[in-house]
C-alpha cells in the first residue's frame, strides 16, 4: 500500500498556483470575451478556423505554467501532476482556447521517455513552446500500440489522426511503427513533407487535424519497442488532466445554470423553486464532486508512486476518474442547455461553448464506456 | 503512527493510549447470535442484551459519553469522543445498541433539558441500560415534519398527551422517547413543543407499542399510540412553542453536524453481521461469478459488468469525497459534501442491491425461506430494506431540496 498525502498533494505551492490561475482567467478570459473571440461567426460552412490569443499564451509561459511539471533537470519547476490537474481544472472552467492541455499531455509522455531528446524537448516546453501528441490512428484507437504512421531509416510516412491543437502546436510527438515496434518521434509543423489538414470540429475552443507525413525527417525520442510503453505510462496522467478540465467546465455549467435558475421567473416563481429543475441540478453537483475527488485521487496516486510499484492501482484510479468525468461532462452539459430553456438552445447563450468543449472532452482519450470496459477487465477479469 | 495521532492534543494522546490499552484487554469478542447490520434493526432480545453489556462496559471504562459533563454521567473531557470512536473502530468492536439515545436524544436533552432531568436520565442512556427511541414521524408528518398532530395539553402542572407515532425504531425495547408534538394548533412551526416521555414504564398506562411489519416480512420498527399519557412538566425541553428549534438540535446531530460527537463503534468483523455479503462491489463480483443468466455466467455479461464497474467507481468516489472534505482548500462550500453523504450512501446501497438482484436471473425470485437462494436470499432482502433508509431521516427528495437550497442557493420549494 503506497502512502498518500491526505491533501492529495495540494500543498501551499499548488494551491497558490491554482488561485493565481483562477484570477488570471477571471481577469482575462470571461465567457463573454471567449465567446466574442471564438464564436464570432456561426456559419457552419465558414473556413475552419484556429483562433487563440497568443499574447495570453506568452503570459502563461512567463507565469511558469508550462514549466510547472517539467522536471528540474530538464529546466522546469519540477512540480507534480496535481499542479497540472489544478491548472487544467481552471482552464476548463474558463473554456480556455489554447494548447495548454495538449502541452501538458505531451509533457507527461516525454517524462516517461528516457532520452536526451526527450529532456531537450521538455526544456523547450518549459520555456513556453506549445506541443501536442500525434498518436491516434484513423479508427480513433486510444491504444498506444496502434498507429497509422510508419518509420523507415529515420523518415516518417503515413497519417496521424485526431491530433489536438495541431495548428497551435510548434512541435509534434508522433508515434510510429517499424519492425522493432512503436517508437516516438519529434517533428515540427514546418518540416518538409508535413501536411496539416484541419478537421471541421464542433468544439470552438480547440482545433484538431489529421497530419500526413511524406518521408519526413524525424528525431527519435523513444526507440522502437519503447514508445508504446512510454505512452502507456503517460496515459493515466493524461486521463486525470482531461478529467480535471471537465470538472472545471462542469462547475462553470452548474454555477451558470444555478444563477439563471435564480433569476428566470416562470409561473410567478424562480425556476429553481421547481424540483424538476432543482433536483437534477443537485445531481449535477453530486456528479461533479465525485469526478473532482476521483481526478485528484488519480493524480495523487500517480504522484505518490513514481516507480509504479502498484501500476494496476494507478491505471484503475485513472480509468475511474476519466470514466466518471466523461459521464458528468455530458450530463452537466445537457442539463445546462435544458434549464436555460429557449435561450440555452441559441448561439448567443454562452452555454454552447462549454457544452461543445465537454462533448469533445468526454470522448478524448476514451469515453466513459471505454474506461469502464477496461475497469471491468481489471476488477472482474476478462469475459469468457 | 497515523496522521490522526499526530494531531492529538496532549489530553487526546493520553486518552488514546488509554483507550487502546483498555480495548486490547476488553474486546467483547464475537456475539453469541448473528447481529443485524445496524442497531436500528435489532429485534432479538439476546442480541440486544449482549450489545447492552458491551455498551455498559465501554461506558464504565469512559469510552462512551466522554465529552459530556460528569454531573450528567459523562467523562468531563474535551474533544475525546472522536478519539474513543477511532480506537473502537480500529479495534473492530461491535456497534453500540443505544444508537438513537446516543446520536439524537443525549445531545438534545443535554442542550435543552433541565439540570435535574439531564442528571437523572443521561447516565443510564450513555451506559445503554435504558434504550431510547424517537417520536417524530406520524402518519401525516413524514417529510413535512412540522405537520405534527400528536397533541400535548397542559392540565395543572402536567401535560396530557394524545396521538400516534409511526416508524419508531427500537420502541419495543425503549424506556424513553424524545417526542416532538403540538401544543398550539394555531401556528405550524411555533406551535410545537418537545418532551421526553416514558415508554416501557407507561405501557398500559397511556402508551401502546405495536410492531409494524416491513415489506420484507421482518419486524424492526413500531407504532406508538398515546392515550392520555400524563407527563410531568419538568420533562419538557426548552420553552413551550420552541419544539422546532429543539428538533433542529436533534437533526443536526443526526446528520453529524452537531456540537457533540456521537459515540460510535461498529467495526466488528463483518462475518457476524447480516447484510455484510450484500454491501460492496466486490460482493457483486463474487455473486456474478457464480450466477447464471441465459445460460451464461453473469460475470461475462457486458451489461452486468458495466453496472458492477459503475458501483466500484461510486464507492471509490464516496471514499475520496470524504478525504477531500478534510481539505478546506479543495471544497467550495463547507457543507457541500457533508450534506450529500446520506443521499449518496443510501442510494449506493439501493443500487448495489438492485444489481445484486439482477445478476441472479431467475434465481432472484428466491427469498430467505429457500435453501437454493444465493447468499441466503439476502440481496433481495437488502434491496427491499434499502428503501427504509432512502425514505427515513428526511427522504432523499428532501435531502435534494436541502442541497439545492442551502448549498446552491436555489429558491425554497415550499
Amino acid at each position: 500500500m503506497i502512502e498518500q498525502p491526505k491533501n492529495f498533494g495540494f500543498g501551499e505551492d499548488e494551491t497558490m498556483l491554482r488561485d493565481s490561475a483562477r484570477k488570471f482567467f477571471a481577469d482575462n478570459c470571461s465567457a463573454d470575451k471567449i465567446h466574442h473571440q471564438v464564436a464570432g461567426n456561426p456559419d457552419i460552412h465558414r473556413n475552419i478556423e484556429c483562433i487563440w490569443d497568443k499574447s495570453l499564451w506568452q503570459q502563461i509561459g512567463e507565469l511558469g505554467w508550462t514549466a510547472a511539471c517539467v522536471p528540474e533537470a530538464a529546466g522546469g519547476i519540477g512540480m507534480s501532476l496535481v499542479a497540472a490537474v489544478a491548472l487544467a481544472e481552471e482552464a476548463g472552467r474558463a473554456a480556455f482556447p489554447s494548447p495548454l492541455i495538449s502541452t501538458f499531455n505531451t509533457t507527461f509522455v516525454l517524462r516517461e521517455c528516457d532520452s536526451a531528446v526527450a529532456t531537450g524537448l521538455l526544456g523547450e516546453i518549459a520555456s513556453g513552446k506549445p506541443m501536442t501528441l500525434a498518436i491516434t490512428n484513423k479508427q480513433g484507437s486510444w491504444e498506444p500500440s496502434d498507429s497509422d504512421v510508419s518509420v523507415t531509416d529515420g523518415k516518417l510516412n503515413g497519417t496521424a489522426w485526431f491530433v489536438q491543437d495541431a495548428r497551435k502546436a510548434d512541435g509534434f510527438v508522433v508515434s510510429a511503427r517499424s519492425a522493432g515496434g512503436i517508437g516516438l518521434y519529434y517533428v515540427e509543423p514546418t518540416a518538409s513533407g508535413v501536411t496539416i489538414d484541419a478537421d471541421g470540429i464542433i468544439d470552438l475552443t480547440r482545433d484538431q487535424a489529421h497530419i500526413s507525413f511524406a518521408a519526413v525527417d524525424a528525431l527519435e525520442i523513444a526507440a522502437p519497442g519503447t514508445g508504446d510503453v512510454a505512452l502507456a505510462h503517460g496515459l493515466p496522467a493524461i486521463q486525470a488532466i482531461l478529467a480535471a478540465d471537465m470538472v472545471g467546465a462542469g462547475e462553470w455549467l452548474l454555477q451558470t445554470t444555478v444563477e439563471y435558475a435564480k433569476v428566470r421567473v416562470q409561473f410567478d416563481r424562480p425556476l429553481g423553486f421547481f424540483q424538476a429543475v432543482k433536483h437534477p441540478l443537485v445531481n449535477v453537483m453530486l456528479d461533479i464532486d465525485r469526478s473532482r475527488s476521483l481526478a485528484y485521487n488519480a493524480a495523487c496516486a500517480i504522484d505518490s508512486d513514481p516507480q509504479r510499484s502498484d501500476w494496476e492501482n494507478i491505471q484503475k484510479l485513472a480509468h475511474m476518474a476519466k470514466a466518471n468525468a466523461s459521464e458528468m461532462a455530458a450530463f452537466s452539459s445537457s442539463r445546462a442547455v435544458q434549464f436555460h430553456g429557449g435561450i440555452g438552445f441559441t448561439w448567443e447563450c454562452y452555454v454552447h461553448l462549454f457544452f461543445k468543449r465537454q462533448m469533445h472532452n468526454q470522448m478524448l482519450f476514451g469515453d466513459a464506456k471505454y474506461h469502464r470496459a477496461k475497469l471491468a477487465d481489471m476488477l472482474i477479469g476478462k469475459a469468457a | 503512527m497515523s496522521a490522526a495521532d499526530r494531531m492529538d492534543t496532549p489530553e487526546q494522546a493520553e486518552f488514546r493510549a488509554y483507550c487502546r490499552d483498555w480495548l486490547d484487554n476488553n474486546h467483547p469478542g464475537q456475539p453469541p447470535v448473528r447481529l443485524p447490520l445496524g442497531a436500528l434493526e435489532l429485534s432479538d432480545v439476546d442480541a440486544l442484551h449482549w450489545l447492552q453489556t458491551w455498551q455498559k462496559s465501554a461506558y464504565d471504562a469512559g469510552l462512551v459519553g466522554c465529552d459530556y459533563a460528569k454531573e450528567a454521567g459523562g467523562g468531563g473531557r474535551t474533544d475525546c469522543q472522536t478519539i474513543a470512536n477511532q480506537e473502537m473502530q480500529r479495534a473492530k468492536t461491535p456497534y453500540l445498541p443505544n444508537i438513537i439515545g446516543l446520536g439524537m436524544a443525549a445531545p438534545t436533552v443535554y442542550f435543552h433539558g433541565q439540570e435535574e432531568v439531564k442528571n437523572t436520565l443521561l447516565p443510564a442512556l450513555l451506559s445503554g441500560e435504558e434504550i431510547w427511541c424517537q417520536g417524530f414521524s406520524e402518519p401525516g408528518a413524514g417529510s413535512d415534519l412540522a405537520n405534527q398532530q400528536t397533541f400535548a395539553e397542559k392540565r395543572g402542572d402536567s401535560w396530557v398527551i394524545n396521538g400516534h407515532k409511526v416508524w419508531t425504531s427500537l420502541a419495543h425495547f425503549a424506556s424513553w422517547m424524545i417526542l416532538l408534538c403540538r401544543t398550539d394548533k394555531s401556528e405550524k412551526y411555533n406551535g410545537l413543543s418537545y418532551f421526553v416521555v416514558p415508554i416501557e414504564s407507561a405501557i398500559g398506562n397511556g402508551v401502546t407499542v405495536r410492531p409494524l411489519i416491513k415489506m420484507t416480512g421482518e419486524t424492526g420498527f413500531n407504532e406508538v399510540i398515546f392515550e392520555d399519557l400524563v407527563v410531568e412538566d419538568k420533562y419538557r425541553l426548552d420553552a413551550v412553542g420552541a419544539g422546532w428549534q429543539v428538533a433542529m438540535t436533534t437533526l443536526a446531530h443526526e446528520r453529524g453536524a452537531g456540537l457533540l460527537v456521537t459515540p460510535s463503534a461498529g467495526g466488528l468483523d463483518q462475518e457476524n453481521t447480516r447484510g455484510a455479503n450484500t454491501s460492496s462491489p466486490s460482493a457483486l463480483i463474487k455473486l456474478a461469478k457464480t450466477s447464471y443468466r441465459n445460460g451464461k455466467t453473469a460475470a461475462d455479461d457486458p451489461l452486468i459488468r458495466d453496472e458492477i464497474v459503475k458501483m466500484a467507481i461510486r464507492q471509490e468516489a464516496f471514499r475520496q469525497n470524504q478525504r477531500r472534505t478534510l481539505v478546506p482548500e479543495l471544497t467550495d462550500h463547507p457543507m457541500r459534501i457533508p450534506l450529500q453523504n446520506k443521499l449518496i450512501a443510501t442510494e449506493f446501497n439501493q443500487d448495489l442491491a438492485e444489481i445484486g438482484y439482477d445478476i441472479q436471473g431467475p434465481a432472484s425470485s428466491l427469498y430467505l425461506n429457500d435453501d437454493n437462494a444465493s447468499d441466503g436470499g439476502e440481496w433481495q432482502l437488502a434491496y427491499m430494506n434499502s428503501f427504509g433508509v432512502t425514505i427515513a431521516a428526511g427522504a432523499n427528495e428532501v435531502q435534494r431540496n436541502i442541497l439545492g437550497e442551502r448549498v446552491l442557493g436555489l429558491a425554497k420549494s415550499k
